[in-house]
């Protein structure tokens, strides 16, 4: 393994530190929290799609677990918001657990339905469970305090999630080129080969399940914080549509591809706003010919054009 | 007692119809390409709203039918020709976004073409309803289940007693060797997403009198004809058939007796009961893998 993969995250930190100071104003800041609050959702679940060739189509359910754990334990029931937080997290991954553990052992589409399934399950019960999550309308968030301090200005949630991006992308680097990650990108290139050399396939693909709700499921709960107020629609499956298309389009398996991937698309509805109704059409296309004509997605194809018989 | 027993029947029965039109689709589809097609539910949602469209035209209910099947099966054709066939044997997860994105394509357009609100088309025969025990039926139910009984028995003369037929269930078990004997497949895999998005949209004029339509049904509708697919075991004509007169009859039942609120939260929660202690669907074989 070589040291330039590692490059990108230098070049991430420098970016992250100049960004606040060259900003025109808080549209601006606000629109890159939601990117990096975006991309590191996006990076955990492009470990399960890109690296273990599995794709979760509920994701956002599981944010919605995350976002409504810190809505109504400390609104209703008077907890911390980081012991809430962490309930949520838990919850997630033990119901990931819980769904993969018998899917894994199936193959092909079994865990795209199980998971649909799940995230349909889990927003219809926040629609209907009005007295503790406000039905439709959604409820408000109170604020995170950390040790008596208040995260309340735009430029402090920057600095929050800008460091949590930067430990998320070191982490998932390392982890990729741990043993665990060679596993993963072996039983994505052949399950049955990766099996015969003594890897347990199904324990791989539940590790990564449940650390991708996991993550999901904290950035949900710091969404919720941030923005203050959620509603059921932050848990629906054209959410969850719209993490795997960051996914793809930046590029499966790449790191650096999945925060490419969630700039562009958070990036995409300021720019389809002027266009009325058209984003859902925008949206499909975009998928489609991404899919047809970079099936790679931008990033690793990209990468590949500039860097010939230049393998990373 | 019976009554309402009887009641819930008949309306799970008759949105049972609708979603096993719509399994029968997906059925048709996995078994020539393997491909899950995620724009299924878009068909459904064509067929209703095009109707609505047609008949506010003034056209006769015939060519109503004719035209609202007609146009999806075009676009069903469309999506195989421009979407899936330039990615002949790429990766299930490509697959399945491709076919994602062309759902979200269609929805769009129809969304910004017919805009959101809800339509209702006409019953075929009337509102008269029937009475049967206590019960009431609806004419336009009555029609829902014949056309889908004929559309049952059609498809089995096809698929045992002509020769296309027999073709595609050829493709099916075997690409390669269809193709050695002289079958053209990509004619296969275009008869099958015509026909796939002919008979949801076909489902979804049927039902439309009923449960009215917009340009967002097609996601629910779609998503449950697939779990009634799966519940029949993938691939499996009977099965698709049959699970969606199960998903209906369940989802009816369970909005009747345990709570409405959790309607359409029934058909998923089968599902993963299903494929933690069957995953082999109801009536999937076993199957092995070739390595």
């Amino acid at each position: 393994m070589n040291k330039r993969i590692y490059y990108g995250l230098y070049g991430l930190i420098v970016i992250l530190l100049v960004l606040p100071f060259v900003v025109p104003n808080n549209f601006y800041l606000d629109l890159a929290v939601r990117m990096a609050i975006n991309a590191i959702i996006v990076i955990g679940l492009n470990l399960l799609i890109g690296f273990a060739g599995q794709i979760s189509l509920g994701h956002a359910g599981f944010l919605g677990i995350g976002a409504y754990a810190s809505a109504v334990l400390p609104m209703h029931f008077g907890w911390h918001p980081v012991t809430a937080m962490l309930t949520g997290a838990l919850a997630s991954a033990l119901l990931a657990a819980l769904v993969a553990k018998p899917i894994f052992k199936l193959k092909g589409h079994y865990l795209a339905m199980a998971t649909l399934g799940l995230g349909i399950i889990i927003n219809i019960a926040l629609r209907n469970e009005a007295q503790w999550t406000g039905g439709p309308d959604g409820m408000p968030v109170m604020p995170m305090a950390l040790f008596g301090f208040e995260i309340g200005s735009d430029r402090q949630w920057y600095w929050v999630v800008a460091a949590l991006l930067v430990l998320t992308v070191w982490g998932s680097l390392n982890l990729i080129d741990s043993p665990f990650g060679r596993a993963l990108r072996a039983l994505h290139g052949s399950e049955v080969a990766s099996q015969v050399v003594g890897v347990n396939v199904a324990r791989y693909k539940v590790s990564i399940f449940v650390l991708s709700a996991f993550s999901a499921s904290i950035m949900g709960s710091i969404s919720a914080h941030y923005i203050g107020f959620i509603s059921p629609n932050f848990a629906d499956f054209f959410h969850s549509i719209e993490l795997v298309t960051m996914v793809v389009i930046g590029g499966m398996a790449s790191v650096y591809g999945s925060i490419v991937g969630a700039v562009l698309l958070t990036a995409l509805p300021q720019a389809l706003a002027t266009f009325e109704g058209w984003e859902t059409v925008a949206f499909g296309a975009i998928l489609m010919l991404c899919m047809i004509f970079m099936p790679r997605g931008l990033v690793p194809t990209l990468a590949a054009r500039f860097s010939k018989g230049d393998d990373k | 007692m019976l009554a309402e027993f009887l009641q819930f029947l008949f309306s799970g029965i008759t949105v049972g119809a609708t979603y096993a039109l719509a399994a029968l689709g997906f059925t048709l589809i996995y078994n020539a390409s393997h491909v899950i097609n995620f724009a299924q539910g878009e068909f459904i949602m064509l067929g209703g709203m095009l109707a609505v469209l047609f008949a506010q035209m003034g056209l006769p209910l015939p060519a109503v039918l004719l035209l609202a099947i007609l146009v999806p099966a075009i676009v069903g054709v469309l999506v195989e020709k421009l979407a899936i066939e330039p990615v002949k044997g790429a990766e299930t997860v490509t697959l399945i976004i491709i076919t994602i994105g062309a759902s979200l394509v269609i929805r769009g357009l129809i969304q910004v073409w017919l805009g959101k609100n809800t339509f209702s088309l006409p019953a075929f025969s009337g509102d008269e309803p029937i009475h049967v025990l206590g019960a009431t039926l609806l004419p336009q139910s009555l029609w829902v289940l014949g056309i889908t009984a004929l559309v049952v028995v059609a498809l089995w003369y096809f698929f045992n007693r002509t020769l296309q037929g027999k073709a595609m269930l050829a493709t099916s078990v075997n690409r390669l060797a269809a193709e050695l004997v002289g079958i053209n497949t990509s004619w296969v895999l275009f008869m099958s997403f015509a026909m796939s998005a002919a008979l949801g949209a076909l489902g979804g004029i049927l039902i439309t009198p009923i449960t009215m339509t917009s340009y967002d049904v097609g996601i629910m509708l779609g998503l449950k004809g697939f779990v009634a697919a799966v519940v029949g075991g993938l691939g499996n004509g009977l099965g698709a058939v049959v699970g969606g007169l199960l998903v209906g009859i369940l989802e009816a039942m369970g909005a009747g007796y345990i709570s409405s609120a959790y309607k359409d939260a029934i058909p998923f929660v089968l599902i993963l009961l299903i494929l933690f202690f069957m995953p082999r669907g109801l009536f999937g074989g076993k199957s092995t893998d070739r390595v």
